[in-house]
């Protein structure tokens, strides 16, 4: 049995006079990847932001290595270890490839091997990385919101729908990179909607509906069981099928 | 550091082609040549006295109405300097001179610096992401500072002399540029200069501009906005208050009200600049300035409404101003 890094439990998250989130109870073991799925809606980007104290769950615990962080301010929580690559990606687009580098690198300096390394994962970043990030495309503004989250090792990286809308050469190229950072020891929570993604990379899923868990489990489980698959998921696996 | 390549030069082109294009319209170089000159003071210190706020603004999006109040502050609290050392600007000596307004301007600075601390956090933090509550609160702020300085200082007007080596002009050919107008552009420049390397260079200018772009990704990646905009907040009332003493000893007569004056442009200028952007706020300060000046000559009868056109028509052209912020 491994050891739970990131858990969550009975969170609840009103946004203005919106209940969005309604009692989770999710579990992130150390190493490896857990995927998150559910339906557009369903509340998975709702959940990361209540992670990152972006919006504060009006309910419930998140503990991060058993410690208690569900009232600590976003940059708290962030230097606890975190690294979030949101929805939408939220680069900065006036600062240039290297600048938004710069800044994620908390200790002031990029380290020149790991920033091989993302270059050897990302090769489009070395060749643009003087350029204004706004410059870029939405491939490589992707895969700058993901090299910034993981210029610097991170206990826990969140990463909200990465592949969304990007060619299949391009969600190829972002597999892979996370096969890597996986390979690397890192621990992912990992919010896809493409169902041949997740597959490749989960080790453990967790299911959303209506802003609650509805499943959770072995990724290979899920995978073969195509029942439970239409069940949870419905639609969304005939579109990315 | 964007290299130059990606800068854009438009806005830049636009204000050369102005001066450009009034030169035949005035005629006579030399008046031309004044105008220009003056224009370009005035939009110096329309732009030290604005560009705090325009970061103020892209940061919290905190509309601050109070901030002319650090202008008048920042020249009645020159004036503790101006008046027992009048001896140091009487003198016929540049060094002297300058020593003087140095110190004037660093005692200002100072003060609302100081100030501005104070006012962030007993008026502004009160009322983050509430608008109305920010025009109201900061109106407030301002009605009581200026009641402030009239208790201090006394209700009537306070003459200032210039110091005597800025005074009067240098004469260029035919022209005569104002010696403080000289002065005012210098600084003005020194400014700029010092706001874009800090912005550019250094790694809380970074953080700076990364969050007028988009704050809350700043704080996911684990940096507390709050600290960084209550340094800008501090760093904005001073460059106010160094905007206050340029702009007193330009009229040479300092009211309670100068400061407060000044908003009409200060808010026009960061508009067209395009609202958190330095450079813009630069840019739209100088042609404010200079169009003011050119259609004051040519045109007096349009010369009141001249930024109000100009606002319009930079908004047509660029809705989110010349050099426009990306957010979210
Ligand atoms: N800013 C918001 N204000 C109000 N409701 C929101 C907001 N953002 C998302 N929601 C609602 O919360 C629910 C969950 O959304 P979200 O977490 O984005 O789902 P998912 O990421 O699974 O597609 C949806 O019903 C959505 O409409
Ligand atoms: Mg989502």
């Amino acid at each position: 049995m491994t050891t739970a890094l990131l858990s969550l439990s009975g969170v609840h998250t009103h946004v203005g006079r919106y209940h969005i989130l309604h009692g989770v109870d999710l579990v992130v073991p150390a190493g490896g990847v857990t995927m998150l799925l559910g339906r557009n809606g369903a509340g998975k980007t709702s959940t990361l932001r209540t992670i990152m104290g972006l919006w504060r769950a009006s309910a419930g615990r998140v503990t991060l290595s058993g410690e208690d962080v569900t009232q600590r301010p976003t940059p708290a929580i962030a230097r606890s270890g975190l690294a979030y690559v949101p929805e939408n990606m939220s680069i900065f687009a006036d600062l240039t490839v290297r600048e938004n580098l710069v800044l994620a690198a908390r200790s002031g300096e990029i380290d020149a091997e790991r920033l091989r390394w993302v270059f050897g994962l990302f090769p489009a970043l070395e060749k643009f990385f003087q350029l204004a990030a706004g410059a870029l495309s939405g491939g490589q503004k992707q895969m700058l919101a993901i090299a910034r989250a993981i210029i610097e090792p991170r206990t826990l990286y969140l990463v909200d729908e990465p592949t969304k809308g990007l060619a299949p050469a391009i969600v190829a190229n972002m597999i892979s990179a996370f096969r890597e950072l996986k390979a690397s020891g890192a621990t992912i929570l990992l919010v896809e909607q493409n169902f041949a993604a997740a597959k490749a990379l989960g080790d453990t899923v967790a299911v959303m509906d209506d802003g609650r868990i509805v499943h959770a489990g072995a990724m290979g489980e899920l995978a073969e069981d195509v029942d439970l698959q239409h069940r949870l998921l419905g639609l969304s696996l005939d579109r990315h099928q | 550091m964007t290299d130059l390549k990606q800068i854009d030069w438009v806005p830049l082109g636009l204000i050369i082609g102005m001066a450009l294009l009034a030169l035949p319209l005035v005629g006579d170089p030399a008046a031309w040549l004044t105008l220009t000159a003056a224009g370009l003071a005035m939009g110096m210190m329309i732009f030290v006295m604005s560009s705090g706020l325009t970061l103020v603004f892209g940061l919290m999006d905190v509309i601050n109405f109070g901030h002319g109040v650090f202008i008048s502050i920042g020249a009645y609290v020159a004036l503790l300097v101006f008046v027992p050392l009048a001896a140091w600007g009487a003198a016929d000596s540049l060094v002297l001179n300058l020593s003087l307004v140095g110190l004037a301007i660093l005692v200002a600075t100072a003060a609302t610096g100081a100030l501005g601390y104070a006012f962030e956090r007993v008026v502004i933090r009160p009322v983050y992401g509430q608008h109305l509550k920010q025009i109201l609160i900061t109106t407030g702020g301002l009605i009581v500072a200026e009641q402030l300085i009239h208790a201090l200082w006394g209700a009537n007007p306070i003459p200032l002399r210039l110091p005597e080596t800025l005074r009067g002009s240098f004469l260029i050919g035919d022209a005569a540029v104002e010696r403080f107008r000289v002065f005012a552009i210098v600084l003005g420049l020194a400014v700029f200069a010092a706001m874009y390397i800090g912005l550019n260079r250094t790694r809380i200018g970074l953080l700076i501009r990364a969050g007028v772009e988009n704050r809350e990704m700043v704080e996911a990646l684990g940096y507390d906005i709050r600290k960084i905009f209550i340094g800008v907040f501090v760093a904005g009332s001073a460059l106010a208050g160094l905007g206050g003493v340029l702009w007193a000893l330009y009229r040479q007569i300092l009211v309670a009200s100068m400061g407060m004056e000044m908003m009409v442009l200060i808010f026009i200028a960061i508009i067209i600049g395009g609202l958190g952007s330095v450079g813009g706020c630069f840019a739209g300060s100088i042609l404010l300035a200079l169009l003011a000046n050119y259609t004051g000559f040519l045109m007096p009868k349009l010369a009141p409404v001249s930024n109000i056109l100009l606002m319009l028509a930079i908004l047509v052209w660029r809705p989110q101003g010349l050099y426009p912020v990306a957010k979210r």
